[in-house]
């Protein structure tokens, strides 16, 4: 194939989707501004979006020996990138969403439940102690418990 | 993404300890899953281990089955808690990509007496 045939938007428009996914998760779920809204790996599946229907309109408009082939190099792409946009948008704004209310949460002004719970080494730690134990020389002024999922 | 606001909060211990507060992780992984996490991540803030959703539970905050092979895990949320016990700000986030941020929550945190 000569450079001239080949149909780089569509082949820029699919690199660029693979690229959106790879450093949302290598890098950009890292940095809290584009992990909370990621606005960045959007923009970039924006761009390839116009990338792909750029070169979609350019493989159906061809005037080749075997126009069949780039048609369907072109459905081919463009299907497998609007899956990863598509899976992706899901993730992030529908199936992350699907979480327990937890409407008997402690709530601002209540006590909060005491615990005692085993730490990295295994030792019993209280919330108490928590809240008692000095940070550098001081007694702390509060404790801020991050439940998280678990690193499964 | 658990990884990701725990690496924040790694990030500004300095500022938390400052304003004399303690930020503390719990989940349902084991000593040894938190303690691997800890030396491969560099935390040095305490990871606490509550395999049996007990406290997780106390705190209304299972999220049933989530978690590999059907296990119950703890929906993401933080807690500030005041020295006296009392809850002073909580975050039950309703997206689990979404986390408060340790200025946010610093924000918070400077008003503890």
């Amino acid at each position: 194939m000569t450079l001239r045939r080949l149909n780089w938007p569509l082949w820029a428009g699919f690199l660029l989707t693979i690229a959106s996914v790879i450093t949302f998760f290598s890098f950009l779920v890292w940095i809290p501004s584009t992990r909370n809204f990621p606005w960045a790996t959007l923009l970039m599946f924006a761009v390839a979006a116009v990338l792909l229907v750029l070169g979609a309109r350019r493989a159906f408009a061809a005037q080749q020996a075997k126009p069949w082939r780039a048609k369907i190099g072109a459905v081919i792409l463009t299907s497998v990138c609007a899956f990863f946009i598509a899976a992706f948008v899901f993730a992030f704004f529908v199936a992350a969403r699907w979480l327990p209310a937890s409407t008997n949460a402690p709530q601002v002004g209540q006590k909060a439940p005491e615990f005692t719970l085993s730490d990295t080494s295994g030792k019993s730690v209280s919330l108490a102690q928590l809240l008692s134990t000095p940070i550098n020389g001081s007694a702390p002024k509060g404790v801020l418990l991050i439940f998280y999922r678990g690193y499964w | 993404m658990c990884n990701s606001e725990l690496r924040s909060i790694e990030q500004s211990l300095a500022a938390f300890n400052e304003h004399g507060i303690r930020p503390v992780a719990i989940s349902v992984d084991s000593p040894d899953v938190s303690r691997n996490l800890a030396q491969q991540a560099g935390y040095t803030f305490p990871i606490l281990s509550d395999p049996n959703v007990e406290t997780i539970r106390r705190y209304d905050l299972v999220h049933a089955g989530a978690g590999e092979n059907g296990h119950d895990i703890a929906r993401p949320a933080e807690f500030l808690i005041d020295s006296s016990g009392t809850v002073r700000w909580v975050n039950l986030t309703e997206n689990y990509w979404i986390r408060a941020t340790p200025e946010k929550i610093l924000e918070v945190g400077r008003l503890l007496k």
